[in-house]
């Protein structure tokens, strides 16, 4: 997966998980700048992340995710991994 | 394939436009969520889909629903609130309207109590109990002994079916207790039930109790564990998740979840499914019988693919005898297509077996229309298998109601998809096994006919009993063998036998084994006793007898024993020689030989004793019960057949 479609699978997660279309995801975008973004909705977010890249994160990495671009590099990471 | 992905339901194609559903009336919004609901949605797309639904239709229910809103509430011990849009979903994908309550964190217990709460306030008409391993586990150490396991055991079995009562007293609504996941790791390992402090054994064991339990107070289990085993804890259960939030099931799995909390409630409505329509060709037999046909098409042993579609017939076979209607629809020729329920030997489901059979060259969505019409069920209870991608197709679109298993390409998973869909969801066994419903009126019709006769003699004459006897032969393997190693009471000698050994019997010319039918005017017993008899010089020494309770006093014992005698004579035997070895369990059979005219050879001290009887000195009784030798191989079944429709 390239940096792009990486962004685009996050955004529609997003888009599924917020129930919404206006979401712009940058590299910046962290949880104050999405409305309803709580701990609840960023769990759904992990766990769609794991099943749709098919990736499994560890709960220390989890633990240091700040933006989505964290989130993105995170990803792109455990791809090249695997 | 998983059973946490749905994988039985149609992907959605254009699942963004399709989301946006709302512009008409509630009803059809309704609708169109309820299409939308019958789709392969991962948990995600499950929540935005509720999220759309709340917001167009609720709060409240559409009052021009058929179906009984439902007011759930979730008692919990651990995190829950990712599985209400799952539940509310598969309501939906149901046509049920599910409003959920969940009790505070931990709070279930005081929620029941306190009449003020937002439980009681809620009002639920139905309640789900959902327990985690280590919240009920909670008690036990390491150390913990048996006797104060036990009484771990006995205090939280007792915990829950308090709960259970508090909840029916306070709103006398059908119960959901989920069983345990047992998320929590052995210490022993293999044989960890051994360590009286594990807390894995102690789910395990609670699990079991669970089911006994709920069966007493009228409560439905909802088998968390069995379905979680099909694909395997892990896809249900993510530890690190649990340490992050404490939900004990993933979200992703919730989707299944919801789905198995709905099948229930519909199922509790009579909602669930009651006609598995049937395609035949690749269906239930591999190849095109109007092409292939009688000899061409696989079924059966011999090919895998054969087999499997074998299998296929006897689950439809098994669905069918606890009362779901089998149909058949199928483009072919009539006669073609009912030729393999006539005529093929390896068929399992056979021409009776189908209430509805429609083969011809309609449109399917016409024959299943007639189908529904015919049987008099609804479009909506019905379930249509078809190995064709056309046709499931078709009938998604023009019958949007009929539920269209997605199958695998792979005849013999056809079965699963079946069964995990959870179409036929029943909860109680009021379509109970019809050999057992036969039997059962048999019996009533017995105990009536008794009532109807003044005298036990005119009573056993009218009964007209037959003992259908032959030697042992494999034919009869399975059930002498069964018969050998699980009667206890009604056992002479308590010998187990394995089938090796009964085949050694059967090829021995020193051994008489013999297996016995009864057969009366209400129907067939089946094999009620077995004889094994040892020719040693001119004896003929009885090594093992054994019958059926069932069927005592009713002269049974005294025909067999003129079969044995006859037996013994044309095998040259002038003695029987008969033997009592006493168990725990055979006090009723203790006095058998001699209360049949058999003479005390000898009495040990343990109890054992031998009896003689001179063939030359015996007499048959007159009995009431006609010895027939079935001869022929099928002959058993034919008779079988005949007596049933006296």
């Amino acid at each position: 997966m390239t940096e792009a479609q990486i962004y685009d699978t996050l955004s529609n997660i997003f888009k599924d998980v917020f129930a919404r279309n206006d979401i712009v995801l940058r590299a910046e975008t962290s949880a104050k700048d999405v409305d309803g973004w709580d701990s609840l909705k960023q769990i759904e977010i992990l766990v769609a992340v794991q099943e749709r890249c098919k990736v499994k994160l560890r709960t220390k990495e989890i633990d240091s995710l700040k933006t989505v671009g964290d989130l993105a590099g995170l990803i792109a990471q455990k791809l090249a991994a695997a | 394939m998983k059973l946490t992905e749905l994988y039985w339901l149609p992907e959605v194609s254009d699942w963004s436009q399709r989301l946006e559903i709302g512009a008409d009336s509630v009803l059809a919004t309704w609708e169109k969520a309820v299409s939308l609901a019958n789709s392969r949605l991962d948990f995600i797309r499950t929540n935005a889909l509720d999220t759309r639904i709340q917001k167009l239709v609720g709060p409240g229910v559409i009052k021009e629903l058929t179906t009984k809103p439902i007011r759930l509430a979730i008692l919990g011990s651990c995190t829950t609130t990712h599985l209400h849009s799952a539940i509310r979903v598969a309501g939906c994908r149901r046509g049920i309207w599910i409003d959920t309550y969940e009790v505070g964190y931990g709070q279930y217990l005081q929620e029941l109590l306190d009449s003020n709460s937002g439980l009681h306030k809620f009002k639920p008409n139905a309640v789900l109990f959902a327990f985690d391993a280590h919240h009920l586990a909670q008690g036990l150490e390491i150390a913990t002994d048996k006797q104060q396991s036990d009484s771990i055991f006995e205090e939280v079995c007792s915990k829950i079916t308090q709960c259970w009562s508090l909840a029916r007293d306070a709103f006398s609504c059908p119960i959901i207790q989920q069983s345990v996941l047992n998320t929590l790791p052995p210490v022993l390992g293999n044989n960890e039930h051994r360590l009286a402090g594990s807390k894995h054994a102690f789910i395990s064991r609670l699990n079991v109790a669970l089911r006994s339990a709920a069966d007493e107070n009228g409560v439905d289990v909802l088998a968390l564990d069995a379905v979680a085993a099909r694909d395997g804890l892990n896809a249900w259960h993510d530890k690190p998740l649990w340490h992050r939030s404490k939900q004990e099931i993933n979200p992703a799995a919730a989707p299944m979840y919801g789905d198995l909390v709905a099948r229930l409630l519909a199922a509790k409505q009579g909602l669930s499914y009651k006609c598995l329509v049937l395609d035949l060709d690749n269906t239930l037999w591999g190849g095109v019988i109007g092409d292939d046909g009688l000899e061409g098409i696989e079924l059966g042993q011999g090919s895998p693919l054969g087999e499997s579609f074998a299998a296929l017939q006897a689950y439809a076979k098994e669905l069918s005898q606890r009362g779901v209607i089998l149909a058949v629809c199928s483009k072919n020729d009539e006669a073609n297509a009912v030729e393999p329920f006539e005529k093929h030997p390896e068929m399992v489901l056979r021409r009776e077996d189908i209430s509805c059979f429609r083969a011809n060259w309609n449109d399917k969505a016409e024959n299943i229309r007639a189908i529904a019409f015919e049987i008099g069920i609804g479009l909506d209870a019905m379930v249509f298998l078809d190995d064709n991608p056309f046709e499931r197709a078709l009938i998604r679109r023009e019958l949007p109601m009929v539920a269209v298993p997605e199958v695998p390409d792979e005849p013999a998973l056809f079965i699963d998809c079946l069964a995990d869909a959870g179409y036929f969801e029943s909860l109680a066994l009021t379509g109970e096994d019809w050999q057992r419903k036969e039997k059962y009126r048999d019996n009533q019709a017995r105990e009536k006919f008794r009532g109807t006769v003044t005298d036990m003699k005119s009573y056993l004459a009218g009964l007209e009993m037959k003992l259908i006897w032959r030697r042992f032969d494999k034919v009869g393997l399975a059930r002498i063998v069964q018969l050998i190693n699980k009667t206890n009471q009604f056992n002479l000698t308590t010998r187990r036998y394995s089938e090796e050994d009964v085949l050694g019997m059967i090829a021995a010319n020193d051994v008489v084994g013999l297996q016995c039918r009864l057969v009366d005017r209400f129907g067939d017993n089946g094999i009620i006793a077995i004889i094994i008899g040892r020719l040693q010089g001119s004896d003929l020494s009885l090594d093992t007898w054994l019958m059926s309770c069932r069927v005592l006093g009713r002269q049974v014992e005294q025909t067999t024993l003129k079969l044995i005698v006859d037996q013994a004579r044309s095998v040259g035997a002038t003695r029987l020689i008969g033997e009592f070895i006493p168990t725990k369990k055979n006090g009723m059979v203790a006095n058998h030989y001699q209360s049949l005219g058999f003479s005390v050879l000898e009495t040990q001290a343990n109890g054992r004793s031998k009896y003689s009887l001179d063939l030359n000195a015996y007499a048959a009784p007159t009995t009431f019960v006609e010895l027939i030798e079935d001869a022929a191989d099928d002959r058993s079944t034919n008779l079988r057949h005949s007596v049933q429709h006296i």
